[in-house]
């Protein structure tokens, strides 16, 4: 049996497709706006005509970028804070998530662990506490700092262990039947059939390490051991916001306005481009893995 | 040593690193808070400084706006929190219309974008496109006639700033779960209705809304927990002292009174008390989850 769609319907299905496509676009377009902005020149973007397309095109912003010391050392302590710390969450992330993803039966400490480590999600001592803690570690001041506090992503370790509930349990008598031990079973069976859930949670480490900014600015005593995010938190959220306070139209202020604007657009399309890059790729592994690892039948 | 005992060791050995890691920097500053009832002295340490009881608590009534900052985030989060159900699932019905699988696909993948965006960037173009005299939406404001608006530095509209903003972040994200729901309503449902003659409101009254009700309960249910997390990242990068009146939330004034005022004591008394309403929040919200929804977290 074949529906004909009405023309109700039709001009329904028209408005709603180019209502999400506005919608959507909403979502690409302030991106776009700021890689115009950042190669368009300095006079045409203070004019704040810049769209989507840049005026005046020119690189000379990517140049003067390219030029600055400090953007490149931090933007080198982001990528070795993503290269050492992704496998460490991963790790630890697997590693919990295999035990407490066993029957009460089979692992009969079970309950223990998944409360131990549940309970920092619901509860923590906060920001003074936190700070003190990583100063008394002797942490503060090395990449450490921005690694192991947080080395346990417990959220992660959870849905990961759900994703490692749902797998048929055939599989893993199957390989205890071969004689595989724990050690075993994980690496060669879990692991290689969970990549899906595997490369959703990679995904959210690389992006949690390199967006974060807040942990750099307040464990790194030295602006040049800041990472990227940290940076630039200080050169032009501060910068900006301090200028929202005086708003007088002062000459100098207003000079050093335009000439940080395009250079400012360009830090920030940089910054956001290994996320650009990173994103399309894992994308399609990651609704599948959220969906199987936080919503149960 | 038993044979459970020995079946058991592998995964206690496994679970030892991660353990070791969290005793440190999750259960250490638990241990931390006793610094909310001294007198704190960082040379003295957390051990070795003077005990004052409840003063801290007392003190923090003094603190001016206390409560005002108290109703900024309840506010905030409140108000994101009933945006950031309604709007996902309406987003969701209406994408949940489109056959066009390529399509589908492709709005999926833009939406979800700002998501792994962080604020700090996000500021960035936020200040950029939002600036009174030159940003691009005041820009076509005033071409449709319109008076320009000072988005983050009036106290008027910050905080309906930080809500839209916070929206546009995340209502793609939110997406998600609720395209799953509606996947996994059974499509005979569909087929019987139009048997029965149901047009498209009908079906969607019907069938479509029960289907996702008890997500919905449930989101909304666990979102109890974040009544005072209205969003220390996006506040702290767009706030400014002139907006503080409405905008200042706890957290942001947790680490002006403890990191820029050096006040340690005041600012772990404040800390803890929202972390003591803020876990109260989130046990009752995971029982109500279980009870009315039959959500379990693992």
């Amino acid at each position: 049996m074949h529906h004909y769609p009405t023309t109700g319907r039709k001009v329904f299905l028209a408005v709603n497709s180019v209502f999400l496509l506005v919608v959507a676009l909403l979502c690409l377009l302030p991106i776009i706006n700021i890689l115009a902005v950042s190669l368009s020149s300095s006079a045409a973007a203070a004019t704040g005509k810049v769209g989507l397309w840049p005026i005046d095109f020119t690189i000379s912003s990517y140049k003067f970028v390219g030029g600055r010391h400090e953007f490149f050392t931090s933007f080198f302590i982001s990528v070795k804070r993503v290269l050492i710390g992704v496998p460490i969450n991963m790790l630890l992330t697997i590693l919990i998530a295999y035990p407490l993803s066993k029957e009460a039966a089979r692992f009969r400490l079970r309950g223990v662990f998944v409360w131990f480590f549940l309970i920092t999600i619901l509860f923590n001592g906060g920001l003074i506490p936190w700070y003190m803690t990583i100063k008394q570690t002797g942490i503060l001041d090395s990449i450490w700092a921005l690694i192991l506090p947080g080395a346990v992503p417990v959220f992660n370790c959870i849905l990961l262990l759900n994703f490692f509930r749902e797998l048929p349990k055939e599989l893993e008598e199957a390989a205890i039947m071969d004689g595989a031990g724990h050690w075993t079973t994980l690496w060669k069976l879990f692991v290689p059939i969970s990549v899906p859930a595997i490369a959703t949670l990679t995904l959210f480490s690389i992006v949690g390490h390199w967006n974060s900014w807040f942990d750099g600015l307040i464990l790194m005593n030295k602006p040049q051991d800041y990472p990227l995010q940290s940076y630039l938190q200080t050169v032009i959220v501060k910068f900006d916001s301090t200028l929202l306070n005086s708003v007088s139209s002062d000459q100098v202020k207003m000079l050093s306005q335009i000439s940080n604007k395009t250079t400012q657009a360009a830090q920030i399309f940089i910054a956001a481009l290994p996320i650009l890059i990173v994103y399309p790729l894992l994308q399609r592994y990651f609704i599948s893995g959220i969906v199987l690892g936080s919503v149960k039948g | 040593m038993s044979r459970q005992w020995r079946l058991e060791l592998p995964l206690l050995i496994m679970l030892l690193p991660g353990t070791i890691l969290v005793l440190i920097y999750s259960y250490g500053p638990m241990l931390g808070i006793v610094i909310a009832f001294e007198k704190f002295i960082p040379s003295k340490g957390m051990f070795g400084s003077k005990w004052i009881g409840l003063d801290n608590f007392r003190q923090l009534l003094d603190i001016p706006n206390f409560f005002q900052v108290f109703w900024n985030t309840v506010f905030i989060a409140v108000m994101k929190i009933i945006a950031g159900l309604i709007v996902p699932m309406v987003f969701a019905l209406l994408l949940n219309e489109v056959r066009h699988t390529l399509f589908k696909r492709g709005i999926q993948t833009l939406v979800y974008l700002p998501h792994f965006l962080s604020w700090v960037i996000l500021s960035g173009i936020l200040i950029d496109i939002l600036s009174p005299n030159d940003g691009f939406v005041n820009n076509l404001l005033k071409t449709f006639g319109m008076e320009p608006v000072f988005f983050l530095g009036d106290p008027h509209w910050f905080p309906y700033t930080l809500i839209i903003s916070d929206v546009w972040k995340e209502f793609g994200f939110g997406t998600i779960i609720y395209l799953a729901a509606l996947t996994g309503i059974d499509p005979t449902l569909y087929e019987a209705a139009v048997m029965d003659g149901a047009g498209r409101w009908r079906q969607t009254f019907h069938i479509t809304l029960p289907g996702i009700r008890s997500v919905a309960v449930l989101l909304t249910v666990l979102s109890l927990g974040n009544v005072l997390n209205a969003g220390f990242d996006q506040v702290f990068n767009l706030y400014s002292p002139v907006v503080y009146e409405t905008g200042d939330i706890i957290d942001t004034l947790v680490y002006r009174t403890g990191l820029i005022d050096a006040q340690y004591g005041l600012a772990t008394a404040v800390g803890l008390i929202k972390s003591v309403i803020s876990f109260t929040l989130i046990v009752l919200s995971y029982r109500l989850a279980y009870r009315f929804a039959n959500y379990r977290i693992f």
